[in-house]
């Protein structure tokens, strides 16, 4: 093996040489970073500087040069409001109809997401039957497309599924959950908590595990009760890792779309269409097609995701201060 | 599409290869002098792209040197990802379009390849679709289907029901009442059912008084006939009239047919159109009777449907385009249009083609009555149903439509909210749209 790497080797160490020799030991880093640097301007950096041109232009036109310099004007369009409580006052009610459902519906997914989570982890970290079953039964759901995620919970819920089916044989009688807004809401979040809640588990389940055994079996010999144990050592000792769920259940809440996307198409009417859903159809499904609205309003959405990512470093850094 | 043939004659084994490595290189020489490949995008209702590369072969026999790719590609990214293609100057030679305004930029004026005067006499007023705002006297495109909107009823469960079947020129108010009271007697879950969509409701919003785009061009989806209908449509998604299923089942302006629940036999009175016939054939079979009734009246002595389809159009981008307007051309040319129009079972909108009249092929009788039914109806398609038809941003209508419409129906709008919000977003469109 070494026969074949060593005249390969020697091939490259020439021209490394020279390159050495011509820029110095130092700026030869650069010669190693650069295709990494590349791809990341590429593909990440060279992205998000389109995004603030487009948001700057107007008209429907594809290509940057051929968009009209309207300024500040689309962001000025998004925040046009009487009261932003009030999307009916609002120029773009749409956007604000979709930043208040994103909102309930981060309150409500991450808040359901993470109790549930939390209590699935407390259990599936006590010493019952069938645990590594039971663990995979509530990871399971992660590994699932977004869209079959929705097609199956489709298939159930819609006028003719499995749940009405039931519901008639038993007796109530059906319903049409995904015509009716508040249902088809409440429907939204009980299924992105029940597709994503195994990934938390999983990051809980391994913090309640590095929960060192003896404080808890000091706390029995002192006689503290089950609940005492778990408010005074399970919940703070586990707070950090609380936080790291939390900050990602945001973020991940806040940019839902593909899963909901499928299961309703964001309505009824406007019922569950979410920021991100508002981008797409601006920017791309809509007619014509409002590049530099989408990409305001996407803007809009990564200042707050910046927040929350800055918010995920700080708990992180804290974590790792101690 | 290309072939090669090789002789039989016997050679060594080094011979061969330097005879096949000239051969290659003499191939490739004269290849690029002549070959010219076109791209045609092209997505299917039925068997359209099927039958298209069928005739085309005929097209490539004749034309030496010119070879037609069809790429059959889903609906979806003849509407999202062509535009896009166009204005990066990436896109494919020529391709099938619903979008026939929209595009006009982009589209191979074709008027200095073929006869005009055949054209003209051939596609009529069907040209204009294509010259977009523009106007003017270019030829675009050839409208490859016509199609109409129209209603289809299920006879059976009127029999079933002893409902007699209003008359040609009852009301959209009769059918309205007509429908209810079979769905009642024979315990169907939806009267009626208009797809999902702004070019849908576009002729019965007429046939109500809506202008829509009036005679000088200017559009309007906030007139008295346009707030009355939309007001009389949410009334009936309201009290179950219409399923309201189809409308409120969805968000953003997503198209939603209800074609399935009337080939379940779970709905009366079905207002879709004329490319639903071939589907109905082939998936309600003896299930139950149905047939084509056209467009119910309106209060404005109306009774319109909306004129629309596809056609092919070439683009200027195209490194070919006299090869693209000679295909576009063959296509156009009465017996090959028949024989597609037939094979597809398409209404023609080539006017010899309809006046001959066209054997639909493999289509049963009630197919065949029904594809009659709906060319009979297009004398009472009103003018300015052509003129939405033609809008160039009517695409952006259909879709402001279906979304404020929704919206009044699941109660997020007051239907005066609604008929406002439409009037505000088409001027922004308006703006909006280079």
């Amino acid at each position: 093996m070494l026969a074949i790497i060593s005249p390969l080797m020697r091939i490259v160490e020439i021209p490394m040489l020279a390159l050495q020799r011509l820029l110095g030991m130092n700026r030869l880093a650069w010669v190693f970073l650069a295709p990494n640097l590349i791809l990341f301007g590429l593909f990440a950096f060279l992205p998000v500087i389109l995004n603030v041109a487009y948001a700057t232009t107007g008209g429907s036109n594809v290509l940057l040069a051929d968009r009209p310099d309207v300024g500040l004007r689309n962001f000025a369009t998004l925040t046009d409001c009487g009261s932003v409580l009030d999307p009916n006052s609002c120029r773009e009610d749409k956007f604000w109809r979709a930043v208040w459902n994103t909102t309930w519906f981060v309150t409500l997914q991450v808040g359901f997401m993470v109790g549930f989570a939390l209590l699935t982890a407390i259990i599936l970290n006590r010493d019952i039957r069938a645990r590594g079953f039971f663990r995979a039964v509530f990871f399971f759901p992660v590994l699932l497309s977004p869209v079959v995620v929705a097609l199956i919970w489709k298939w159930i819920l819609q006028r003719e599924g499995v749940l009405n089916a039931f519901l008639d044989w038993a007796g109530p009688g059906g319903f049409n959950w995904l015509v009716d807004a508040n249902w088809a809401f409440t429907w939204s979040v009980f299924i992105s908590v029940w597709a994503h809640m195994g990934f938390y588990t999983l990051i809980l389940l391994a913090g309640l595990q590095a929960i060192p055994r003896d404080v808890y079996e000091a706390a029995t010999m002192d006689r503290a009760s089950p609940w005492r144990a778990f408010r005074k050592i399970t919940l703070p000792l586990l707070a950090p890792t609380m936080l790291v769920v939390l900050v990602l259940a945001l973020i991940k809440g806040v940019q839902t779309f593909d899963e909901i996307y499928a299961f309703t198409g964001g309505g009824p009417g406007t019922a569950t269409t979410f920021i991100i859903q508002y981008i797409y159809e601006e920017g791309f499904a809509g007619a014509p097609r409002l590049f530099g609205l989408a990409a305001a309003a996407s803007l809009m959405v990564a200042f707050v995701l910046v927040i929350l990512t800055l918010i995920q470093l700080w708990v992180n850094r804290r974590n790792v201060d101690g | 599409m290309t072939s090669v043939n090789q002789g039989g004659t016997t050679v060594t084994k080094f011979n061969l290869a330097a005879v096949s490595a000239a051969a290659t290189g003499l191939a490739l020489v004269a290849g690029a002098a002549s070959a010219q490949e076109i791209r045609f995008m092209c997505y299917s209702d039925g068997n359209e792209c099927e039958v298209y590369d069928d005739v085309l072969d005929r097209f490539e026999a004749e034309n030496e040197g010119v070879t037609v790719v069809v790429d059959v590609v889903p609906y979806q990214a003849i509407l999202e990802n062509l535009p896009v293609q166009l204005a990066a100057g990436s896109g494919p030679d020529m391709a099938k379009v619903t979008d026939l305004g929209g595009l006009t930029q982009f589209y191979l004026d074709l008027s200095p390849y073929v006869d005009s005067a055949y054209w003209e006499a051939s596609f009529g007023d069907t040209l204009d679709w294509y010259r977009g705002a523009e106007g003017g006297d270019a030829i675009y495109g050839m409208h490859s289907q016509l199609t109409i909107t129209g209603a289809f009823v299920n006879a059976t469960l009127f029999e079933q029901a002893g409902v007699d079947m209003p008359a040609d020129d009852a009301t959209w108010e009769e059918w309205a009442e007509a429908s209810r009271a079979v769905a009642e007697a024979t315990d169907t879950p939806f009267p009626m059912a208009i797809d999902r969509t702004g070019h849908r409701v576009g002729g019965p919003a007429i046939s109500y008084g809506a202008a829509i785009v009036s005679e000088d061009g200017t559009p309007t989806l906030s007139d008295e006939g346009f707030a009355a209908f939309v007001e009389q449509f949410v009334a009936w998604n309201e009290d179950g009239t219409m399923a309201r299923d189809v409308w409120a089942g969805q968000g953003g302006a997503t198209y939603q047919d209800a074609a399935q629940e009337f080939i379940n036999g779970e709905l009366v009175f079905y207002y879709s159109g004329s490319w639903q016939v071939g589907r109905m054939d082939e998936q309600v079979g003896d299930f139950f009777d149905w047939q084509v009734v056209g467009s119910p009246c309106g209060p404005a002595g109306l009774c319109s449907g909306m004129p629309g389809g596809a056609g092919i159009v070439g683009f200027e981008q195209t490194e070919h385009p006299e090869a693209v307007a000679a295909v576009i051309d063959f296509l156009a040319q009465e017996d090959i249009y028949a024989e597609v129009a037939a094979r597809t079972r398409n209404l023609p909108a080539h006017l010899g083609v309809a006046e001959a009249g066209v054997e639909f092929e493999g289509a049963s009788p009630a197919a065949a009555a029904a594809l009659s039914a709906f060319a009979a109806d297009l004398a009472d398609v009103a003018p300015a149903a052509f003129r939405y038809q033609g809008y160039a941003g009517n695409r952006a209508m259909f879709g402001i439509t279906a979304e404020r419409v929704s919206q009044a129906i699941v109660g997020e709008l007051t239907v005066e909210q609604a008929v406002t919000r439409m009037a505000s977003d088409l001027e922004a469109a308006l703006a909006e749209q280079n």
